[in-house]
């Protein structure tokens, strides 16, 4: 028996490993890879331009949750709110900003896990309030604190809404990925219950936080040791000249 | 439905329309007519919506892809405060800050949970089939209201501040928008069933933990190609977890799901295809590097894929 399957389509994964590899422009690379897919699998230009359209309009929902509240959010740091955010977490004498994010993984995982997504996110949480919390508890520390640090504070912040928000949803019931794995094995012959495909995640959303949390902490240690470095150098610099 | 996700499109054409006019407008944008032009077709997109012919469709994605591509489109230099009257109007406020911006959240989470099934009149009151975006919809609509009443702005300033943050993320907005197409294209000309056939014809699975490991590695790989695990579930699952860890290794579906899904969630994290989560966000947070949300969490996600492979290995015989 002949393979009915045609290999030609990979072409388009192809060009889109070459050009995140080449570090092209992303949305060229896309393109690209729009085109070198639908000529692969024999596409007229008519016929792909249409496909391309449709999918377009299709996914506009997707834009929408970061659009819709960039208004209330540029509204309220113009007036102040990145700063109020700042000032408040200065109060907090114990904060730091390994400690800020894991009790935001806790809450952001947590709050997934029982479906309620929408509680954090990069627009809504992260950049107003997540991230200038922890870049302020970081800075009030240790005054000074490198542009490269604070880089990646902001980074970790973004990374931890993440980590919190994957593993949390998946151990919902009601997740679309779970009905999506129950339709798929379903159509497969083989029926599973999404309760227990939910508990069975269970084990790798403990592991993410616990592997996540654990590098939060080291986070903390990292700045510390830097500016440690840092301070020594200054001072042997200084202690260098009469 | 009273609150349709139609309302929300016209809405948010609405306003890149306005957000064009104010690029043109904008004489500190070096590239202010590309721009203008990039944010008037995206404007397009929602306005007119299904009514645009495909192929038209099609033509617009292409020319933003290009404009935006070959350095069209810029931003201009924004206008804040200056920090001094920023720092007084934080004190002045203080907390009150915080009420619109939970709104958000919280109206979205109330709305999706509590007011899901409430009907007025014979109708639903949300969209029920896109509760959440119709729900985040009416919160960011309440958090406007209640911010200009708040500060005392008119929503023309609101529209302008929401101009600063779209023009500080500017091509990165509709790089997610883009791969969604993109991946719905590679479903269509049939790249996962070819992808299939190469990882299952190529590999020997005569051990469990090599078949284990190409399951979970190959999720990871997958959707770190596609962007979205859910692209490629179906793909795996098909090619290896059913036809090998299932039938040949008696593997539990349900266990062998979870935690292949959970090995595409690493890949998720490694992968500039999902933009939505790691180009967007190094965008709204100013960071230099695009890359930089990627690389604070690869250290997270190689350990927690090795653990997904000896989890899937111990349990998946329960």
């Amino acid at each position: 028996m002949q393979t009915a399957v045609s290999l030609w389509p990979l072409l388009g994964v192809a060009v889109i490993v070459l050009g995140f590899l080449l570090r092209a422009h992303p949305v060229l690379v896309v393109a690209a890879a729009c085109f070198t897919t639908g000529f692969a699998a024999m596409m007229p230009v008519e016929v792909l331009l249409a496909s391309l359209g449709r999918a377009f309009v299709k996914t506009r929902n997707l834009p929408l949750i970061y659009l819709l509240p960039l208004a209330a959010i540029g509204l309220l740091e113009r007036y102040g709110l990145r700063e109020h955010a700042q000032a408040a977490i200065a109060r907090v004498k114990a904060a730091t900003a390994g400690r800020i994010l894991i009790v935001y993984l806790t809450v952001r995982e947590l709050s997934a896990a029982g479906g309620l997504t929408s509680l954090g996110g990069h627009p809504n949480m992260v950049r107003p309030l997540v991230a200038p919390m922890a870049e302020a508890a970081a800075e009030l520390r240790h005054p000074g604190l490198s542009e490269r640090l604070r880089q990646r504070v902001r980074a970790m912040a973004a990374a931890t809404d993440n980590v919190g928000l994957f593993f949390g949803e998946d151990i919902f019931v009601a997740f679309g990925a779970i009905v999506l794995m129950q339709t798929i094995l379903r159509a497969e012959g083989i029926e599973v219950d999404p309760l227990h495909v939910a508990m069975w995640g269970i084990p790798t959303a403990v592991t993410a936080y616990i592997i996540h949390a654990w590098r939060l902490r080291r986070l903390d240690r990292e700045i510390e040791r830097e500016l440690l470095a840092a301070a020594a150098q200054l001072s042997a610099q200084s202690a260098g000249q009469p | 439905m009273i609150f349709k996700l139609d309302y929300f499109y016209l809405l948010l054409g609405a306003v890149l329309a306005l957000i064009a006019l104010l690029t043109l407008a904008d004489r500190s944008n070096p590239r202010r007519h590309t721009t203008a032009l990039f944010w008037a077709l995206y404007a397009a997109i929602y306005l007119a919506g299904e009514a645009l012919p495909e192929a038209t469709a099609g033509a617009i994605m292409i020319t933003m892809a290009l404009l935006a591509g070959f350095g069209g489109v810029r931003m201009g230099a924004p206008k804040h405060l200056p920090e001094a009257e920023r720092r007084s109007s934080a004190q002045r406020l203080g907390h009150k800050l915080f009420v619109p911006a939970l709104i958000i959240p919280g109206v979205t989470m109330a709305c999706a949970t509590l007011l899901k099934d409430v009907k007025l009149g014979g109708l639903f009151l949300f969209d029920q089939k896109h509760l959440t975006l119709a729900a985040l919809g009416c919160a960011s609509v309440i958090a406007v209201a209640l911010a200009c009443v708040m500060l005392r702005a008119t929503p023309l300033q609101a529209a302008r501040e929401q101009r600063r943050l779209v023009d500080a993320m500017g091509w990165a907005i509709v790089l997610p928008h883009m791969l969604a197409v993109l991946g719905l294209l590679f479903t269509e000309a049939g790249v996962g069933k070819a992808v299939a056939h190469v990882s299952t014809s190529y590999i020997n699975m005569d051990y469990k933990l090599a078949a284990v490991a190409v399951y979970c590695g190959g999720m990871a790989l997958f959707t770190i190609v596609m962007g979205n695990g859910f692209a490629a579930f179906p793909v795996m699952a098909g090619g290896v977890g059913i036809p090998v860890l299932v039938n040949v290794y008696g593997a539990n579906p349900a266990v062998m799901a979870a935690i292949g899904m959970f090995s595409g969630y690493c890949g998720t994290l490694m992968t500039p295809m999902a933009a939505n989560f790691n180009m967007v966000p190094a965008a709204l947070l100013d960071l230099h590097d695009k890359h930089a949300v990627i690389k604070a969490q690869i250290p997270t996600a190689l350990p927690l894929l090795g653990a997904n492979i000896l989890l899937l290995y111990f349990l998946m015989n329960y």
